[in-house]
């Protein structure tokens, strides 16, 4: 499977990731070349083979659905790049 | 006072037990080694504040007669764990200025036991990459060289600047997460021994997740005493990690016996590749006649699903690194990309990721979308997982016959120069990863141990691979190559 520019453009859209037009033809290039290498997958016969979910034989854990933690507003902004008037702060978004 | 820094973990221990010298002193050993080993490129963030006083708090609590066994051992934290109110950048800039309000688990754990934290070390971004030049401080080097040449060498990766401080002796040793091979990879190519535990042994709550399903932390250490030692403080079962194994844990150390009569060790035919340096093939050939000489019973198998391993690891590991990446938007921490007028909240997160994040893990990201967007999630990401069941399935068969622990290569090669390998394709690089990824793929407890040196005089390790939860037998198992092989050599100092 070969990957082309305009793939290429839609992937990096979809990772949320800006690429420079001129950088596109060289990056379908390199995603090309990994995925040719995963294709050998494809000589494997996984009839009736089930995914891996779990690597150990384990339930997932469960605990009550109630409130363990909280009231650490400040703890929780210390790091955002713009934090005002105790919410994180970004662009505005009209849909 | 130099000396100092060289100490073990064991060693260490049983002198400040025996009041034979302090951890204050052991601790001002390795930051003067550090301070002046910033060649090496190992300590990215220095915490030498912490570290005098936790010393002072481990020597009074080793007076007091009752410190556990990490208590005053100096370390090196990998970037990669979350440390409070220290930097924890994962090696990337999309983190700077990041200061967690909280601790890791497997570092407070450490805390807990009274181990004394050195500071952070250099790592690949987001633990991607074999070499630690995709680390956004730039590379970390090997100590060691080849003879009188004075080419720079890598570490290996991810946990490349924990390798370099091990065998450099800036600490006593390090913690280092292996997700593909991250651990054992930099151990074999500086000469210490890393340990990846069985996949739930140690928490993963607190350390920057790449590939959950594959991360584990482990210790990077002198020897494989010191590991079973760290081992000990570092694992146990945690409620804030769902995948955290509620065991009981063996007690490590005392499983060193040395005695591995009888035991069934298997030499798996499909590593053998092909183009494998003699040197290789010859160190495992050796490694299994020690094995052999101990008193186990060497015994050829097959894991028929080996090749599958790389590519399998390549479409699972980058599908699960691009959905734990994208918490990265610029919003609640790190790095955020000035806009300019007009833009959006979509180019907030285009423009900081894109500065944000370096070439490799970008790559990565954009590999694991691709391989999860609709039409395409079957055929790679599916099939993968697929695939993954196969090879967990050829080590439950081999163990299922009796073997107790399989003897491989660590790495297909010794370590190479930095930047020999930027021409390469990609994949190229992640063939380094072949004999170790396997063992992420199936759970499994994997160890490397230094086993010799090469004709260059670098050093070379050996794995072994342990059936699950029994870190105990593989570390007695690891043990006696260690005895046997007798590796001491050290790299000259010219940092």
């Amino acid at each position: 499977m070969s990957i082309d520019i305009d793939t290429a453009r839609r992937v990096a859209h979809l990772a949320r990731i800006s690429v420079d037009e001129n950088d596109l033809p060289a990056l379908a290039g390199e995603l090309s070349q990994i995925l040719t290498f995963m294709e050998q997958l494809n000589e494997v016969d996984i009839d009736g083979v089930e995914p891996m979910t779990s690597v150990t034989p384990m339930r997932l854990k469960r605990r009550e659905d109630v409130v363990t933690d909280g009231n650490m507003q400040d703890k929780i902004l210390s790091n955002a790049p713009d934090a005002r008037e105790g919410f994180f702060a970004v662009p505005k978004v009209v849909e | 006072m130099s000396e100092l820094s060289k100490l073990t973990i064991s060693a260490a221990r049983d002198a400040m037990r025996a009041g034979d010298v302090t951890s204050a002193e052991i601790t001002e050993a390795c930051l003067t080694e550090i301070e002046a080993a910033d060649a090496l490129g190992a300590f990215v963030h220095k915490t030498p504040e912490i570290a005098l006083a936790q010393a002072k708090a481990a020597d009074a609590r080793i007076k007091a007669g009752d410190a556990p066994a990490m208590c005053g051992i100096p370390l090196g934290i990998k970037d990669l764990f979350c440390t409070r109110g220290v930097p924890s950048q994962a090696a990337s800039r999309i983190l700077e200025g990041f200061r967690p309000e909280y601790e890791s688990t497997v570092s407070q754990n450490l805390w807990d036991n009274g181990a004394v934290m050195l500071g952070k070390l250099n790592m690949d971004e987001f633990a991607m990459g074999s070499s630690n030049e995709t680390s956004a401080y730039g590379n970390a080097v090997n100590p060691w060289r080849r003879g009188n040449d004075d080419t720079a060498l890598t570490p290996g990766g991810s946990s490349g600047g924990s390798a370099s401080a091990v065998a450099a002796d800036l600490c006593l040793a390090a913690t280092g997460t292996d997700t593909g091979g991250s651990i054992r990879q930099p151990a074999a190519f500086v000469g210490i021994t890393g340990l990846k535990p069985t996949y739930g042994r140690c928490s993963r709550w607190g350390v920057v997740a790449f590939a959950s399903s594959l991360d584990q932390a482990g210790p990077m250490t002198k020897t494989v005493r010191d590991a079973a030692i760290m081992l000990q403080a570092m694992a146990g079962h945690d409620p804030k990690d769902s995948t955290s194994a509620k065991l009981p844990l063996p007690d490590f150390e005392a499983a060193l016996t040395g005695d591995i009569r009888g035991k069934k060790i298997g030499i798996p035919r499909e590593y053998r590749m092909d183009g494998m340096p003699q040197e290789i093939e010859s160190l495992w050939h050796q490694g299994a006649e020690m094995m052999r000489d101990a008193g186990a019973e060497i015994v050829d198998i097959s894991l028929p699903h080996t090749k599958y391993a790389l590519p399998a690891y390549y479409v699972i590991a980058p599908a699960e690194a691009s959905s734990n990446l994208a918490r990265y938007d610029g919003v609640r921490y790190g790095h955020r990309a000035t806009l300019a007028q007009g833009d959006g909240i979509t180019q907030m997160y285009e423009k900081t990721r894109a500065q944000g994040f370096g070439h490799e893990v970008q790559r990565r990201v954009m590999i694991g979308t691709y391989v999860l967007s609709a039409g395409f999630y079957d055929a790679y990401y599916n099939r993968a997982r697929k695939v993954r069941t196969l090879i967990k399935k050829d080590f439950d068969d081999v163990f299922a016959t009796g073997i107790d622990a399989i003897l491989t290569p660590a790495t297909p090669s010794a370590a190479f120069g930095l930047g020999e390998m930027a021409e390469a394709d990609p994949v190229q690089m992640y063939l380094n990863d072949v004999f170790t990824v396997t063992v992420n793929l199936a759970g499994l407890p994997g160890i490397a141990v230094p086993a010799g040196l090469d004709k260059s005089g670098l050093p070379l390790g050996l794995q072994l691979i342990g059936r699950p939860w029994q870190e105990d037998a593989l570390l007695n198992t690891a043990y006696a190559l260690e005895t046997a092989a007798g590796f001491v050599s050290k790299p000259v100092k010219w940092w």
